[in-house]
């Protein structure tokens, strides 16, 4: 009996295989990601998984391209000062602004077919301008004073104040006024629109969509199919259909990838460094790794707060102590490069002759004696009766922050620093502990930026969160420097890239002298190609490679 | 009868009803509302739109009053919104409820047959070879991690001899067929199965290695009663009352407990819903799962207690 159920069970087993559809042809790329978007708004609740997803089915105003420099996508040309499409002039109140013209292309068409023109621009002013709409950046809705429409195709924005980027119009992801805006005009209260928006009520709306592909499928959680939009007028995508599934487990992602049930994993939603490196080893003659550094900047925040960590020498002593050449090489085999600050070397903002920390025990024990702690019982320094002794906070679960965690700390003991390792969940760590400040030395996280975005919330005073302000802002060492947060307006207001350049300089120059963070590395995304796919370039930055989806080519 | 089911009908209603205040402190006094998150993960949130978000989303009021809002809503038979989705919560809930008791209904009766069975066999030939190969598979099956034997069975079935897909519902894009959904059930029943048969075993063979030195079981042999009827109609139906409650209340914990083996197959059901849910602040998803899961365990324990009365004619219920 309990050989002919298992012959049975054998039988129907090898049915279903057989029954399985022949393997996918190559007019359909599926891409395995492990976040699934929220919902399908543009504007509400980003999230990096949403921005992968609606970049294959829509384009931006304006985005950074590979080269990290800001180009149109829907537009026909980047307004700059040069080409005349950006003038500063003086507002009514006397105050400086700014008259920016923005030219729709004409084969910009609505998934349905009905041609983009400035009237959606104007539309999704109007809407995001709305605070109770709860549209993401609204300073950017905010400093757009108003939209005059020139012509069909043709509007000038009116900024109430002069700002370096008047051309990053990422956040500004128009809307189609067609279908929109009658759900808009019909609201009942402004915070129904979530709900009746047609991108979470109906979001296989063909109008949704201008770019080269329409969301026609979706299960929450599960999946998105993309087609191809028969009004796409820019290069043809090779493939007819995109599939983007989600499988949140990446040990299960890498298996689906090597099962042959998805062909390809994101960088940027995907799997984690060191399974991408042991699968690099294996799988090399299936695949083409990518390991590509970008804008992710692990970092250890130092409470300024902190009566030991207030004095300079015992921070410049923290960061000689460690060794992050020899921790990048260790455990992500170099593929994570060593950050001397936030700005990542391909940035424009970046400065070449900033201070470099090197990896000198010595040098940080001399510092830590002149700073008054002197070596004392089991090996960790005392200062009038107290011991050297800091708590680091992470993210607890998170097995690479786990590992360099514990490499510090045992660099650090070696200098007299006893470091006490104090991790919370996530969701307790960030939502708690570093927006009320109450932790008391070391945090290690990491902050995601755009290419040449001054460090507004992270280091000017204004943002240190306290109770007076909400627990606003992220500057959560609490750092304080009149000559930084002058720096910051400055570099926000200048239009000369020269200049501005300069005023990154020194940024970075007073970063390295106060040295709030320990900046540790830029973490790396790794992609996963299968050696038939071509045309996936990472782009290093925030914007995602699906941007460029219509480049990407089967051989 | 009838009183009796009224009875704990109301009861059950007063338990949820405290539960649902439970459940909505509990979520609501977590660190870190939506706004935090939302905040901790964009550099450019500022305070005042830390501000505009929380009334949005109705989150500037206290929490009893936000709690008594959902109440008065769901007297009315509406759940509310999902935060996160902006879909009525009931709508996001019925196809993930509908996926999980397939795969808990289909795991639960697998694991309950096989149990029973091997459960029975070991205890009848108690201290045999037999014996201790079901001891050790039953061992095994509660060790094991879950994901451990899903993430095995992934490489084996689906990596390694690409008999069945290693993750998700159905084909995408392909007519919904019977055969196809089936094959993307097997891996997860199978994890599921395993997971449960190994508790359930043992606790059939304890329990009937207890009745089989029952005074009534040595008579009946003494009669001369056919060993097959002695077992089944004497013994297991004795035995299995206190494996009926574990049972009963192991499948309440089933619905909301496949958490793992939804996540390993990229499958969307009640667990992962909950799951997600409440780390994503959407209270009234994660309430509306979790009074679910709590009515469907109340509802399988009052199976349980109208079982025992047809187990054994002693128990009545009044």
């Amino acid at each position: 009996m309990v050989k002919r159920l298992a012959v049975s069970a054998m039988a129907a087993l090898a049915f279903m295989g057989l029954a399985a559809p022949a393997a996918a042809q190559r007019t359909q790329l599926t891409i395995g990601v492990s976040q699934f978007p929220p919902n399908f708004h543009p504007s509400i609740e980003p999230t990096v998984a949403k921005s992968y997803a609606l970049n294959i089915a829509r384009r931006p105003f304006t985005a950074y391209d590979h080269d990290w420099k800001v180009a149109c996508f829907s537009c026909t040309e980047v307004p700059s000062l040069e080409n005349g499409r950006a003038k500063v002039v003086t507002r009514a109140d006397g105050s400086r602004g700014m008259e920016v013209r923005f030219t729709l292309r004409d084969d910009m068409l609505w998934g349905d077919g009905v041609p983009m023109t400035s009237k959606d621009i104007a539309f999704t002013h109007e809407v995001g301008r709305n605070p109770a709409m709860g549209f993401n950046n609204p300073e950017l809705f905010d400093n757009i004073e108003r939209i005059e429409v020139v012509d069909d195709k043709t509007v000038v924005m009116h900024l109430k104040r002069v700002r370096y980027d008047f051309d990053h119009l990422w956040d500004f992801q128009i809307i189609p006024e067609h279908i929109e805006g009658p759900v808009y005009r019909a609201l009942a209260s402004p915070s129904e629109y979530g709900r009746q928006t047609a991108f979470n009520r109906a979001p296989t709306t063909a109008g949704l969509y201008n770019g080269p592909y329409l969301v026609s499928e979706f299960q929450a959680g599960q999946y998105i199919v993309y087609t191809r939009n028969p009004h796409w007028k820019g290069m043809r995508p090779q493939f007819d259909r995109v599939i983007l599934r989600t499988i949140e487990n990446t040990a299960v992602l890498q298996q689906n990838l090597l099962s042959g049930d998805i062909d390809f994993v994101s960088g940027e939603l995907g799997l984690t460094l060191d399974q991408g490196l042991e699968m690099a080893k294996r799988n090399a003659d299936r695949f083409n790794f990518v390991f590509e550094p970008g804008l992710i900047y692990e970092h250890i925040d130092l409470n300024m707060d902190n009566p030991i960590l207030k004095d300079r020498r015992v921070r410049y002593a923290l960061l000689h102590a460690i060794n992050r050449d020899q921790l990048s090489e260790r455990l992500f085999e170099g593929r994570q490069p060593v950050a001397h600050s936030w700005v990542n070397p391909r940035d424009r903002g970046f400065h070449q002759g900033i201070k470099r920390f090197a990896n000198d025990p010595a040098l940080a024990r001399r510092l830590l004696d002149e700073a008054g702690w002197r070596p004392g019982p089991g090996g960790v320094r005392v200062k009038d009766g107290q011991r050297l002794t800091l708590e680091f906070a992470t993210t607890a679960g998170n097995r690479i922050r786990e590992l360099v965690q514990q490499a510090l700390q045992s660099q650090w003991r070696d200098v007299g620093v006893d470091v006490v390792i104090k991790n919370e969940p996530a969701r307790t760590f960030f939502g708690q502990t570093m927006r009320q400040r109450t932790y008391s030395g070391l945090a290690m996280y990491a902050w995601s930026s755009s290419p040449e975005s001054p460090p507004v919330v992270t280091l000017r005073s204004d943002n240190i969160p306290t109770q007076a302000n909400g627990f606003s802002g992220s500057n959560y060492p609490g750092f304080s420097n009149a000559r930084m947060d002058e720096l910051i307006n400055l570099t926000l207001q200048e239009l000369d890239g020269e200049k501005r350049k300069g005023y990154w300089a020194e940024m970075q120059n007073i970063y390295a002298d106060e040295l709030p963070v320990l900046p540790l590395y830029f973490r790396a995304d790794v992609f996963v190609i299968p050696k038939w796919l071509t045309g996936v370039r990472p782009t290093g930055h925030f914007m995602s490679t699906t941007l460029f989806i219509e480049q990407w080519r089967a051989n | 009868m009838t009183r009796y089911l009224v009875s704990r009908l109301i009861e059950s209603v007063l338990v949820l009803l405290v539960m649902s205040a439970i459940i909505y402190g509990l979520i609501g006094l977590m660190p870190g509302d939506p706004i935090d998150l939302m905040a901790a993960s964009n550099p450019t949130f500022t305070a005042a739109d830390v501000e505009r978000l929380r009334a949005l989303y109705g989150l500037d009021t206290p929490l009893w009053q936000r709690y008594l809002n959902w109440l008065w809503s769901a007297l009315h038979l509406d759940f509310g919104y999902s935060r996160q989705t902006q879909t009525p919560a009931l709508t996001v809930m019925m196809p993930a409820l509908q996926h999980t008791l397939v795969l808990a209904g289909l795991a639960f009766l697998l694991a309950v047959t096989l149990a029973l069975t091997l459960g029975v066999i070991a205890a009848l030939k108690q201290r045999t070879g037999i014996d201790s190969v079901i001891n050790f598979f039953a061992f095994a099956g509660i060790s094991v991690p879950v994901f451990w034997c899903a993430l095995m069975l992934i490489i084996v079935f689906a990596v390694q001899l690409k008999w069945l897909p290693a993750s998700g519902m159905y084909t995408i894009g392909a007519p919904r067929e019977f055969w196809d959904t089936a094959r993307y059930m097997v891996l997860p029943v199978i994890t599921l199965t395993l997971a449960y048969t190994g508790g359930f075993t043992r606790y059939t063979r304890s329990s009937m290695v207890e009745v089989l030195r029952m005074d009534y079981i040595r008579t009946a042999r003494a009669k001369g009663v056919p060993p097959r009827r002695m077992v089944i109609r004497h013994a297991l139906r004795n035995a299995l009352i206190p494996v009926v409650t574990v049972m009963a209340l192991s499948f309440g914990t089933l619905l909301s407990g496949a958490l793992i083996t939804e996540t390993m197959f990229a499958q969307r059901g009640l667990g992962k819903l909950i799951y997600d849910s409440i780390l994503n602040n959407d209270y009234n998803m994660a309430l509306m799962c979790l009074l679910f899961a709590t009515a469907v365990t109340l509802l399988c324990n009052l199976v349980a207690d109208l079982c025992y009365a047809w187990l054994d004619p002693r128990i009545s219920i009044r």
